[in-house]
C-alpha cells in the first residue's frame, strides 16, 4: 500500500510551504507542509503530492553494505 | 532512481536467497504475513516467492485500503454525486471498486455523475476553489500515509474559510488490524491460519515510527521486521524474521531504517491529532467491525465533514455471494481458492476489491501470472527448466 | 464539397470559433473548407472540389485502414491530435508492409471550438502529411452542439499498396523467430500525462508520433520476409505481444533488461503507479521475423532514425496457452498480461 518515492528536493518555498522535487529527470510540485527543516539536495519520500519523511543517506548505504553482507556465503569465503 | 534501483539489484537477491535458503531451519516452516499490499505487489512482481526455500512461505494480509472499504462506504461517495449532486474527487485506485449493483464510482460518472481523479488532495482543493458554486468532497481512503496530507488539507480549507469543500473520511489504522488478526480465532483458538512474524508496513511507518508494534510484539510473542517496498528490503527483513524465529526472539526490527524511525513523523502526527478522532468502531471488509480502527473528523472541523454535511448514513452490504475477499484479506485463503477467481471474478469485470486494486493479492496473482504457473499450466516453464 | 473563392467578409482565424452554421452545408461550411481545410491540405484532387477523390493506382495488393482520433489533450508536448491523426493511419496502413498512397479526413467539430486551435491542427495535420509524401485528398466536416463533443474529433482513412512479395500479417509468428522493438516505449503515453488537469509534471518527455512508412520501406527491403509488423498503440507494448501471440497461437518470452526506456519515462511510471509496458506509443513498432533474419532486420532498422534505438526483445516460443513471459531485471520471471481496463494512475 501507499505508493511513495525517494524524490530530491531541487527547491524550496517556505511560504506556500511547497517544493519542486526531482526524480529521474521528471520534476513536480509537492507540498511539504508535513516536514521541518527541510534543504535542497535532501531527498523526501513522496506520497499523494507531500513529502512523508526525509531519506536517510547514511542508512541507505548501512542497509544496502547490511544486505550485501547477509549475501556473503562464510563456506564460500573459507573455500577461497 | 536513487534509493530504488540498488533496491532491485537482482545479482545482490540471488546471493540473499541463498543466505535465506542456508540459515532457514529445514525442519520448520516460516509463515510470513506481509501486512501491506505495497509487499504483496512486490512479491509478485519480483518473483520473490519463488526464491524463497518451500519452507518460507508469504500470507497476504489486509494492507491495501481499497480492498478493506467496505461496499457500503463506496455506495455512499456515489449517492454523495448522485443524490447531492456533489463533485466527488478521489484517487485513482476507487475508481473501478465494484459498489452495490456492480455499479462502481466509474461507472456512476459513465452516468453523469462529476466523479474526478486526483493525483492529490490539494488538486481537489484547486477545485473547490475554482468552482464555488459547487459542492466539492474529497473521497479520501487510506492507512496512517495518506491521513497526514488529508489533514492539512482540512486545515488549509479552514484557513482559507472554503465554504464548499467537505471530506468523506475512510482513513483506517494499521495497528489495530494487526492486532485484530493477531485475536481472531483463526489465528488464536483454530491455528487455521498460521503466521509466525510479521513484515511490517514500509509507509505508514514513516508516519507513526516503529514504536506502535512493540505492544503486540510483546503481547503476542510474534517478531516485527519493519521492510521497504523493493524487493531487497523485502528479501533482507525476511531473512531478519528468520533470524529472530530461529533465536526464539518476538522484536521490532527495522529493515527501513532509511526512511523509518523510532518516533515517526511528530509534526503529521501532530497535524493528523489535531484534526481527526478515533472512531469506536469501523467495519473493515473481511475483518468486520474492529474497535477503534479508523479515524473521524473532530466536532471543530464538522464543516468539512462530508458525513455530517450530507448526513451519510452507511448501509451493511453483504459481499457478493461466493466471493472469498473477506476470507483472503484475513489470510485464511488464497485467490485460487476463491471459485470466481479468474472465471467469472477477473480484472475486466472484477466482483471483488481484492480483484481491482493493483495491490490486492487476487490482482497480484491474476497480473503476475503466478498461479498459472503454479498450476503447471502447460506451456508455461520456469527458464530453469527450459534451460535444462 | 464545394469549393467557393468568394465570400463577403474573411473567416476569423484569429478569435472566431465554429457555429453549427459551419456544419450546415451552406455557404460558412464552403468556406470553412476553402480557406482552412482547402488551404492547408493544399493539392490538386482535393482542388477539384468534388466529393470523391478519383485516382489511378498500379495493379497489385492494396490495403486501407482508418483511425478516429480523440484526444485529451489536443496539444501535448511532441504533437497535436492533427499530426497524430495523419500518423496513426498512416502507421496502420505500414504495418502490412504497404507504402500510403492516399488519406482522407473526418472531423467531427463542437460548437465554440476555437477557429485558431482548427487552424493550427489542420496546418499540423499538412504539414505531417506533406512530410509524409501522402495527401489527404478527400474529406468531411460535421458540427454537433456544444456538449455534444469534446473540441474535435478527427477520422482518417489511409489507402497504400504492398510490395510484390511482402506478406506480413499478425499470424505468421513462429517458434525460433525474434521480437524486435523500433525504439523506447512509453513516451507518448507519459507526455500526455504530463499535461492532464490534476496530474501535471514538468518532463522533457514528448510524444514519439511520427510516420513510420519510411522505415517499414527500409525494414522491407531488406528482410521482404518481415512475419509480422505491429504498433504498440493503445494498451502499449504488453497489448500488442498479447495480440500477436493469440493470433499466431504461440507464446513470447520476452527480457524485461532490454526493452529500451527513457529514465524519465520510467520515473513518471513510478510516481504514478503504471507499468510501462501498457503505455502507449505513437511512433514505434514491433516486427517479428526468422531468428536468420533478425540481424539484418535490426541493422536496417538502426541505419534508419526512427528506428536508432531498435532492440531485440525476445524470442517467440511454442506455447498453446500464449502466454508473454517476461524475465525481469530482478532474476524472475512473470507473465505479461492483457491491459485489464484503463490503467489509472493510483496512490497504492
Amino acid at each position: 500500500m501507499c505508493l511513495a518515492l525517494p524524490a530530491e528536493i531541487v527547491s524550496l518555498d517556505r511560504e506556500k510551504d511547497t517544493a519542486i522535487v526531482s526524480l529521474g529527470g521528471i520534476k513536480k510540485e509537492i507540498s511539504i507542509a508535513l516536514l521541518e527543516e527541510l534543504a535542497v539536495g535532501d531527498f523526501v519520500l513522496v506520497h499523494v503530492g507531500f513529502a512523508l519523511h526525509k531519506v536517510s543517506p547514511e542508512e541507505a548505504d548501512r542497509t544496502l553494505a547490511m544486505i550485501k553482507e547477509s549475501g556473503e556465503d562464510p563456506l564460500e569465503e573459507f573455500a577461497a | 532512481m536513487k534509493y530504488v534501483d540498488e533496491f532491485r539489484n537482482g545479482a545482490l537477491a540471488r546471493r540473499l536467497a541463498a543466505a535465506i535458503v542456508r540459515e532457514a531451519d529445514k525442519s520448520r516452516m516460516y509463515h510470513i504475513m506481509e501486512f501491506c499490499g505495497g509487499h504483496t505487489h512486490a512479491i509478485f512482481r519480483y518473483g520473490v516467492q519463488d526464491l524463497m526455500p518451500g519452507n518460507v512461505r508469504f500470507v497476504h494480509g489486509p494492507g491495501c485500503p481499497v480492498c478493506v472499504l467496505p461496499i457500503g462506504r463506496i455506495d455512499n461517495a456515489i449517492e454523495l454525486a448522485e443524490r447531492h449532486s456533489a463533485t466527488v474527487c478521489s484517487y485513482g485506485d476507487m475508481m473501478r471498486v465494484p459498489a452495490s449493483e456492480r455499479r462502481s464510482l466509474l461507472k456512476a460518472k459513465a452516468a453523469g455523475a462529476d466523479i474526478r481523479m486526483v493525483y492529490s488532495i490539494t488538486d481537489a482543493l484547486k477545485i473547490a476553489r475554482e468552482h464555488s458554486d459547487r459542492e466539492v468532497v474529497f473521497f479520501a481512503i487510506g492507512f496512517e500515509t495518506t491521513t497526514p496530507p488529508t489533514a492539512v488539507a482540512i486545515l488549509q480549507a479552514k484557513a482559507e474559510g472554503l465554504r464548499n469543500f467537505s471530506v468523506f473520511c475512510n482513513h483506517v489504522l494499521t495497528p489495530a488490524a494487526i492486532q485484530h488478526i493477531l485475536q481472531s480465532p483463526e489465528v488464536r483458538a483454530l491455528g487455521t491460519v498460521a503466521i509466525d512474524g510479521f513484515l511490517g508496513p514500509s509507509h505508514v511507518s514513516s508516519v507513526i515510527g516503529s514504536r506502535p508494534y512493540e505492544y503486540f510484539a510483546e503481547e503476542f510473542q510474534r517478531p516485527v521486521v519493519i521492510a521497504g517496498f523493493e524487493p531487497l528490503d523485502v528479501m533482507q527483513a525476511t531473512l531478519m524474521l528468520i533470524r529472530q524465529l530461529n533465536e526464539g526472539r518476538h522484536e521490532v526490527e527495522n529493515e527501513y531504517v532509511r526512511v523509518v524511525t523510532h518516533e515517526g513523523n511528530l509534526k503529521a502526527q501532530a497535524l493528523v491529532a489535531e484534526v481527526f478522532e478515533l472512531r469506536p468502531s469501523f467495519e473493515w471488509r473481511g475483518l468486520g467491525d474492529v474497535p477503534y480502527s479508523a479515524l473521524r473528523i473532530k466536532d471543530a472541523f464538522s464543516e468539512f465533514d462530508a458525513e455530517k454535511r450530507f448526513q451519510v448514513t452507511t448501509r451493511r452490504v453483504r459481499d457478493a455471494k461466493s466471493c472469498e475477499c473477506p476470507s483472503i484479506l484475513r489470510g485464511a485463503k488464497k485467490p485460487t481458492d476463491c471459485k470466481l477467481f479468474g472465471t467469472v471474478c477477473t480484472p475486466e469485470s472484477p466482483i471483488g476489491s481484492c480483484m481491482v486494486s493493483s495491490e490486492g493479492a487476487c490482482a497480484a496473482y491474476w497480473s503476475y501470472g503466478r498461479f498459472r504457473q503454479d498450476a503447471g499450466v502447460s506451456g508455461v516453464r520456469t527458464h530453469k527448466e527450459a534451460a535444462e | 464539397m464545394t469549393i467557393m473563392t468568394r465570400f463577403s467578409s474573411w473567416l476569423d482565424h484569429r478569435s472566431g470559433a465554429i457555429d453549427m452554421m459551419h456544419g450546415s452545408g451552406g455557404r460558412a461550411t464552403a468556406q470553412l473548407v476553402t480557406e482552412l481545410f482547402v488551404r492547408h491540405f493544399d493539392n490538386p484532387l482535393l482542388a477539384q472540389g468534388n466529393d470523391q477523390a478519383a485516382f489511378d493506382v498500379a495493379a497489385g495488393r492494396l490495403v486501407m485502414s482508418t483511425d478516429g482520433h480523440v484526444i485529451s489533450p489536443v496539444f501535448f508536448p511532441g504533437g497535436d491530435i492533427g499530426c497524430l491523426s495523419v500518423h496513426g493511419t498512416l502507421n496502420d496502413v505500414a504495418m502490412s508492409g504497404a507504402r500510403p498512397l492516399y488519406m482522407s479526413a473526418g472531423f467531427i467539430l463542437e460548437e465554440g471550438f476555437p477557429l485558431q486551435d482548427l487552424d493550427r491542427i489542420v496546418a499540423s495535420m499538412a504539414a505531417a502529411a506533406r512530410e509524409a509524401g501522402v495527401p489527404i485528398v478527400t474529406g468531411d466536416t460535421k458540427v454537433v452542439e456544444k456538449g455534444k463533443g469534446d473540441g474535435i474529433f478527427i477520422t482518417t482513412t489511409g489507402i497504400g499498396i504492398v510490395p510484390e512479395g511482402v506478406s506480413i500479417s499478425g499470424d505468421r509468428a513462429s517458434p525460433g523467430d525474434k521480437i524486435i522493438i523500433s525504439g523506447s516505449i512509453g513516451d507518448h503515453g507519459v507526455a500526455i500525462l504530463s499535461r492532464r488537469a490534476n496530474l501535471e509534471f514538468e518532463t522533457e518527455i514528448r510524444s514519439d508520433t511520427a510516420a513510420l512508412h519510411g522505415l517499414v520501406a527500409a525494414m522491407v527491403e531488406a528482410v521482404p520476409d518481415i512475419h509480422c509488423l505491429r504498433d504498440p498503440t493503445r494498451g502499449g507494448l504488453a497489448t500488442t505481444l498479447n495480440e500477436l501471440a493469440q493470433q499466431s497461437r504461440v507464446g513470447m518470452r520476452i527480457s524485461e533488461a532490454a526493452i529500451p526506456l527513457k529514465a524519465e519515462v520510467h520515473a513518471a511510471c513510478e510516481l504514478l503507479g503504471l507499468d510501462p509496458l501498457y503505455v502507449a506509443n505513437e511512433g514505434k513498432l514491433v516486427a517479428i521475423c526468422a531468428a536468420d533474419d533478425a540481424d539484418l532486420l535490426l541493422a536496417a532498422m538502426r541505419s534508419h532514425p526512427l528506428g536508432a534505438e531498435a532492440q531485440v526483445i525476445g524470442e517467440v516460443v511454442p506455447d498453446p496457452n500464449a502466454f508473454v513471459q517476461m524475465e525481469t531485471t530482478f532474476g524472475g520471471t512473470r507473465i505479461v498480461d492483457w491491459l485489464a481496463g484503463e490503467q489509472l494512475p493510483r496512490i497504492c
